[in-house]
């Protein structure tokens, strides 16, 4: 038995020996080389992207935080949510939800296509690409797609008059931790999906909904009787927002509770990341 | 002879208690055109994934470019082209883009994928349609597609899964003349398909394969020879009657097969046997004489028939 024959490395000149040394660039970059790949495929939905990157804001600051925050402001005053304007209490959770939101859109159906519809994850991977790759590349193209879209969102929170700390610009951090860990999970779940018989439709009506009605998102969370209050503790939403009130207007609340809204959504990005990349794995190698 | 490019001993996949592939060993040379022939099911499109390095064997040994996929199965993906048998052209993508993109997967530099493009397209045929939607395209340009797409790393192995199933007969032939050329310019190729024309324009040497193991290994007209008459005569006398009729002409021939539609009757002389049968009173609907192919050879190994 030759070297080449145990599994050890080929002898240097052969072609195993040069194909080992040309994949040395996919092996350091390949997720990169996904990432620009989704960029690319962006572009065939760029006016979605954009319309609702720049239309998102205007509405939901307009309806919620002028609209709404009229009534509530002159029934009960500033008391009614800590102290502030409903704006400026209001505008930190619409950014960690217009986060959600396109982490919604990004870590579900496009996970489907490339599995299932229009099975490119497969082409990629007979490329030297590895499925752990195609989720980091997804993973890195989503998080420029949030960071754009929370950008955006909080420079109209500004134009609103939204944001009475000099901390505000935190909040896009915060807003796109939330996103991301709660879209990498999503991302595992949708990647376990042999079959769309309506499960991501349930997901979009049964958990984002709820999730955004209940997060302390509209109103305290101190509101909700103790019974539904757990929703908020669970939801990666009601951490981000609270977290991004903190920086945005100085919401109090103890040191601890804020690490611990870092800490719960870095721990839900890390296993949702890392799920993501065993299904992808296990489902690729057939 | 030269280092033979894939070597697989006793390769094995199972799926729990099933064994697509059950202890297959071949090798293929550089520069040759390998087939994999047999009907749906037997296990050619799993060897292909053990091949193409994204499948994890289950025992065995195999060998690509002499490394263990197990271990280097981005470096050996990174020298091969792959054609799955459905295409899985980004349909998201332009043509042109599906190459460029492509090309960057194997970590080429721009500049260098670019001007691949440009050839490739050209080889495809699909220079007209570069910035077309692929959705756009026939499927015969598809499949060009996902050959050009195949070859922009300039692969020293081309995997061919299937790969003019689905394509009407000019597609193919326009088709096969590409892979001709990529025969003609030393491209190692290994290919599957369950059609015994493809497999015979195409294929240097081939096996036959069954429920996941081999039943034949040799070139097209060795096994023809080996396993079949030179001629066979297909008779159809309407479905109710051929098998009584297969009772009254037992005999001829070297070897009689009963099909639903015909009877087959090997021989080395297509047209003596229809004269016996002619002279034995009966009178066939239809009669053909013809030259034996590997559809003879599958249905002499199995007893069934390719395509059923």
């Amino acid at each position: 038995m030759t070297a080449e024959h145990t599994g050890a490395a080929p002898p240097p000149g052969s072609v195993g020996d040069r194909a080992i040394r040309s994949t040395r660039r996919t092996r350091r970059w390949g997720s990169w080389y996904v990432a620009e790949h989704r960029f690319l495929s962006l572009r065939a939905y760029a006016q979605t992207v954009t319309v609702t990157a720049i239309g998102n804001p205007i509405i939901y600051l307009y309806a919620m935080g002028v609209g709404l925050a009229t009534l509530v402001d002159a029934n009960l005053g500033t008391d009614a949510v800590g102290g502030v304007s409903y704006l400026a209490f209001v505008a930190p959770a619409l950014l960690c939800s217009a986060a959600i939101a396109v982490a919604s859109d990004e870590f579900t159906y496009p996970i489907m296509i490339g599995f299932k519809w229009n099975p490119v994850f497969f082409a990629m991977n007979a490329a030297p690409i590895q499925p752990g790759q195609i989720i980091n590349g997804i993973v890195i193209a989503v998080f420029v797609r949030i960071f754009v879209t929370c950008g955006i969102f909080y420079a109209f929170m500004l134009l609103f008059g939204a944001v009475p700390s000099a901390t505000g610009f935190l909040a896009v951090f915060v807003a796109v931790l939330t996103g991301l860990g709660f879209g990498v999970l999503l991302m595992a779940y949708t990647a376990t999906l042999t079959e769309d018989t309506g499960q991501l439709a349930m997901v979009m009506r049964f958990v984002i909904l709820p999730m955004t009605l209940f997060s302390g998102t509209f109103f305290p969370l101190a509101v909700l009787p103790v019974w539904l209050q757990w929703i908020g503790w669970i939801s990666p939403l009601w951490h981000g927002t609270e977290l991004a009130r903190v920086f945005a207007y100085g919401l109090s609340e103890p040191l601890w509770l804020s690490v611990l809204h870092v800490l719960y959504l870095a721990v839900l990005l890390a296993v949702g990341w890392a799920w993501a990349r065993r299904i992808t794995a296990r489902r690729l190698n057939k | 002879m030269p280092e033979p490019v894939i070597v697989a001993q006793n390769l094995v996949k199972k799926y729990q208690d099933f064994a697509a592939v059950d202890g297959i060993s071949f090798e293929v040379a550089p520069g040759e055109s390998f087939g994999l022939l047999g009907p749906n099911g037997a296990g050619k499109s799993t060897t292909m994934r053990l091949v193409g390095a994204v499948s994890t064997r289950t025992g065995g040994d195999l060998r690509v470019l002499g490394l263990d996929p197990n271990r280097y199965g981005p470096e050996i993906r990174s020298r091969l082209g792959v054609v799955p048998q459905a295409d899985n052209l980004d349909t998201e993508l332009r043509v042109r883009e599906n190459l460029l993109v492509y090309g960057r997967y194997f970590g080429l530099p721009r500049a260098q994928v670019a001007r691949r493009t440009d050839e490739l397209l050209a080889f495809a045929q699909l220079e007209d349609k570069a910035k077309s939607k692929v959705d756009a395209l026939s499927g015969g340009m598809k499949r060009r597609l996902t050959i050009a797409r195949a070859l922009i790393n300039d692969p020293s192995i081309l995997l061919l899964d299937e790969p003019t199933t689905g394509l009407d007969p000019q597609a193919r032939h326009i088709l096969w003349d590409r892979l001709f050329r990529l025969k003609e310019q030393g491209t190692t190729l290994l290919l599957t398909t369950h059609y015994m024309d493809e497999a015979e324009q195409l294929c240097d040497r081939l096996v036959v394969i069954d429920n996941g193991v081999i039943m034949a290994e040799g070139a097209p007209a060795q096994l023809i020879r080996t396993y079949s008459s030179r001629e066979v005569l297909e008779v159809r006398f309407g479905s109710d009657l051929n098998a009584d009729v297969a009772a009254q002409i037992a005999g001829m021939g070297d070897r009689i097969e009963v099909l639903p539609d015909r009877i087959l009757i090997y021989s080395e002389n297509g047209e003596s046997e229809l004269v016996r049968i002619v002279d034995a009173g009966l009178t066939p609907i239809t009669s053909l004489v013809r030259r034996s192919s590997l559809e003879d050879v599958f249905l002499r190994l199995t007893g069934r028939t390719l395509i059923e």
